[in-house]
């Protein structure tokens, strides 16, 4: 817990809030790429390099670009006049507060188990990459299965658009 | 197979590459202020004024007509015409032009004002070397600065030149059997009224026949 | 002696550190590191520049530049002044944050990127353990800037060259990926410095490099492939495409910022040249056992020149793909042969050394070679495009 934790800790939820708060949809993915960053500078912070470069990869080179693609494509990137609040937003804070309320109790539940530990143990690349293939192999190949299954599915999407303009 | 066209354009440019070392026929291009390419004669960009003779501001051919100025698409040629009059090439007093500015950075090069000139005064020029470091006067010619010799013209466009000095002569002739017609005319009709009772009056009209008869065919030979 | 010269810049670096008082030597040697990369760079950018233009130049029968200093040699310092004391324009209805931001990113993205690089012996920023996965990282954030920029302009041009560069990048991102995985899988680490480690061996005086075996050959053109669509060169330089585009994405871009983007590309080439020479070029590893004797990093320098000039030479060749075309060859052919080269892979791997991996390996590859040839990749296969709206 030194100031850097703290900064990168502020940078964070700033950028998280800014995604929710601002007015401009673009805006609110860019500042999602910040929490995004943020986050990963933690990952880095702690040491866990594959895990923070792994997170800049997918979070900030592929699903950011993907959010802002969404939202360009879709037509988003004009302010809504309406105000940015959605008429649901007390379900979603809803939904919000229970996803926060499950994380927080697991991170409280699991806090005890981890003081036990004198230092945090170095986890090289290679080590992460056995443990995948071996001991969690299973839901590897079950998540790849997943994405595969979506890719199949946007590809049949696509083409099916194609043969009706046709 | 699978990418041999992209192995026979890497082998062409390359051979372009080493090539323009080895000869410089390949060289496509000339290097500019040192060296230039000659213009083709039909070559064009603003227009100048035609003088004769020797005198620049004597031998504009020029009348001030401003059929130019009316029909310059931008408008960018601008003429005052003068007060009085003075001899023009031919000896005859005409208007002629007290300020005949072009301005080329407006100029688009159409030649209109070549082709509607009565006079054959103005003619396209071929210099391109116009660049100037100041923004608003260096672009605006005015008549010392448009007006180039006959035998420039002759250098600059030689065919076309010949033609127009060819046009000019024969009307020139044409202009001066007329005017001698007339003044024999003239002089038969003075003698005949020498007899009748206004001497004054005859004495007058031969100067005004001559005057007339002599701008007229040239505003006919268009 | 030679050993000295190796290391000249290394012990240099230990020297001008050992001046300073020991609270402050690690930040020094960092510093002074991040230094030399910042002044280097872009003095070879500068370089480049020349030598493209006068490259393009030749290879189009022209002389190029000649006029500044003897054979031109100056123009990049007219070129640096000019673009420094040109007025910074930014359109009335940009985002001008987001637009002032773009760059900044891409510049500063692209330096990271050369911090893992190693650029010779003991030459190298960070040997971290994840390096590739860092370099590919850092990579996929210029993607962001790229879009910041075309999309802060409020230009269609500038969106359109956005939208074009990013689909561009993220489908060349994978084959990328896909072929550098190839060597991971062979050497056992994500670690550049080791990649060109496990290279730096020699049999009869040749050296291991990646590219000397099937699976590598094949690796390395599918690599070139995806690395010119990635830092947006021609043949793949829709982005930028001047005759439909204006500049792409910089085109609301003016003085030091358009300069900026500009070194921001130059720079992309530049690192993964070098991600390139360590992944399959041996890195700073001499061709022949006896050349050992050469500093390490005039080889690393000399083999990414040499990938920047065949980038120049690709340039002054091919003519610009279609955006479909771009997207077909993406991921119908460079994608499936990459993915076929990991299993090249798998195979060299686990049938130990011998002649019969050699064999082996080179048959599949060279099957799918003949293979896409043959069928994939037929003219009449990908056929003229209909235009569904234009008509
Ligand atoms: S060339 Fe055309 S535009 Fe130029 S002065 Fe003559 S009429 Fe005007
Ligand atoms: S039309 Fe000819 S004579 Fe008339 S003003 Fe223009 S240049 Fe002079």
């Amino acid at each position: 817990m030194n100031l850097v934790f703290y900064v990168l800790a502020g940078l964070t939820v700033l950028g998280g809030l800014a995604a929710v708060l601002l007015k401009n949809t673009v805006h609110c993915a860019l500042a999602l790429t910040v929490a995004f960053a943020g986050l990963a500078l933690l990952f880095l912070e702690l040491d866990a390099q594959f895990a923070g470069f792994a997170q800049i990869l997918v979070y900030i080179g592929a699903v950011a670009i993907l959010v802002v693609f969404a939202i360009l494509l879709t037509r988003g990137s004009e302010t809504p006049e309406d105000g940015v609040f959605s008429h649901t937003w007390l379900a979603g804070l809803a939904v919000a507060a229970a996803v926060f309320a499950v994380l927080g109790w697991a991170v409280i539940q699991s806090a005890p188990a981890l003081t036990h530990e004198s230092a945090a143990p170095v986890v090289t690349v290679n080590q992460i990459g056995n443990a995948l293939l071996g001991r969690y192999v299973l839901p590897l190949e079950i998540v790849a299965l997943l994405l595969t299954a979506a890719l199949v599915g946007a590809v049949i999407v696509a083409m099916h658009e194609k043969e009706e303009t046709k | 197979m699978l990418g041999e066209g992209i192995l026979k354009g890497l082998a062409e440019t390359a051979r372009n590459a080493v090539g323009s070392f080895v000869s410089k026929d390949r060289l496509t291009t000339v290097e500019y202020p040192e060296e230039r390419l000659p213009l083709p004669e039909a070559s064009r960009n603003f227009p100048f004024l035609v003088y004769d003779g020797t005198d620049w501001e004597k031998g504009l051919r020029c009348v001030a007509c401003q059929i130019c100025e009316k029909e310059c698409p931008p408008k960018c040629i601008y003429i005052d015409k003068s007060k009085d009059k003075k001899p023009d090439a031919f000896g005859r007093p005409q208007i002629y032009p007290a300020k005949f500015d072009i301005d080329i950075s407006v100029c688009m090069s159409c030649q209109i004002c070549v082709e509607v000139c009565p006079f054959e005064a103005i003619k396209m020029d071929t210099q391109y070397e116009l660049s100037t470091d100041d923004r608003f006067g260096g672009l605006l010619l005015d008549r010392k600065e448009l007006a180039k010799s006959n035998e420039y013209y002759h250098q600059i466009h030689p065919t076309e030149a010949s033609e127009v000095d060819a046009k000019l002569a024969a009307e020139k002739v044409k202009a001066d059997a007329k005017a001698k017609a007339a003044a024999g005319a003239a002089a038969a009709k003075a003698a005949a009224a020498a007899a009748a009772p206004k001497p004054a009056e005859a004495a007058a009209k031969p100067v005004v026949l001559a005057d007339a008869p002599a701008a007229k065919p040239q505003g006919e030979g268009d | 002696m030679v050993s000295t010269l190796d290391q000249i810049f290394v012990l240099l670096k230990h020297w001008l550190v050992g001046l300073l008082p020991s609270v402050l030597q690690p930040a020094a040697g960092v510093l002074l590191s991040v230094v030399a990369i910042v002044c280097v760079f872009p003095a070879l950018f500068a370089l480049t520049v020349l030598l493209e233009r006068k490259g393009l130049g030749r290879m189009q029968n022209r002389l190029g530049p000649n006029r500044v200093g003897p054979f031109g040699i100056l123009q990049p310092i007219a070129d640096a002044i000019k673009s420094l004391t040109k007025e910074d324009i930014v359109p009335l209805r940009a985002d001008a944050l987001i637009h002032f931001l773009a760059p900044l990113v891409l510049v500063v993205a692209v330096f990271l990127e050369f911090a893992v690089v190693p650029m010779g012996r003991n030459m190298v920023l960070v040997d971290m353990d994840a390096s590739l996965l860092f370099f590919f990282s850092i990579g996929a954030s210029t993607e962001l800037s790229v879009f910041m920029a075309g999309w802060s302009s409020r230009n269609k041009y500038s969106l359109m060259g956005a939208m074009r560069a990013v689909a561009q990048m993220i489908s060349y991102e994978v084959p990328l990926l896909m072929s550098s995985v190839a060597v991971v899988m062979i050497t056992g680490s994500l670690s550049l410095v080791k990649i060109v480690e496990a290279q730096n061996q020699y049999t009869y005086g040749l050296p291991h490099w990646n590219i000397f075996t099937p699976w590598g050959c094949a690796g390395f053109v599918m690599f070139a492939i995806a690395a010119t669509a990635e830092t947006n060169r021609s043949p793949f330089d829709l982005p930028e495409g001047e005759s439909e585009l204006v500049a792409g994405y910089f085109t609301e871009y003016s003085g030091f910022k358009f300069a900026l983007f500009f070194l921001g590309e130059y720079l992309g080439m530049f690192s993964i040249s070098g991600l390139g020479t360590a992944l399959f070029l041996g890195g700073w590893s001499a061709p022949f056992s006896f050349l050992w004797w050469v500093p390490s990093w005039i080889w690393f320098f000399g083999k990414v020149m040499l990938s920047i000039c065949v980038l120049i030479w690709v340039r002054g060749t091919l003519p610009r793909l279609r955006q479909d075309q771009l997207m077909n060859f993406a991921w119908k052919f460079v994608l499936p042969m990459t993915l076929l080269n990991l299993v090249d892979v798998a195979l060299w791997r686990f049938l130990g050394e011998g002649w019969l991996r050699w064999v082996v390996c080179s048959a599949v590859m060279l099957v799918a070679y003949v293979a896409a040839a043959l069928t994939g990749l037929r003219r009449d296969h990908i056929g003229p495009r209909s235009y569904r709206y234009a008509e």
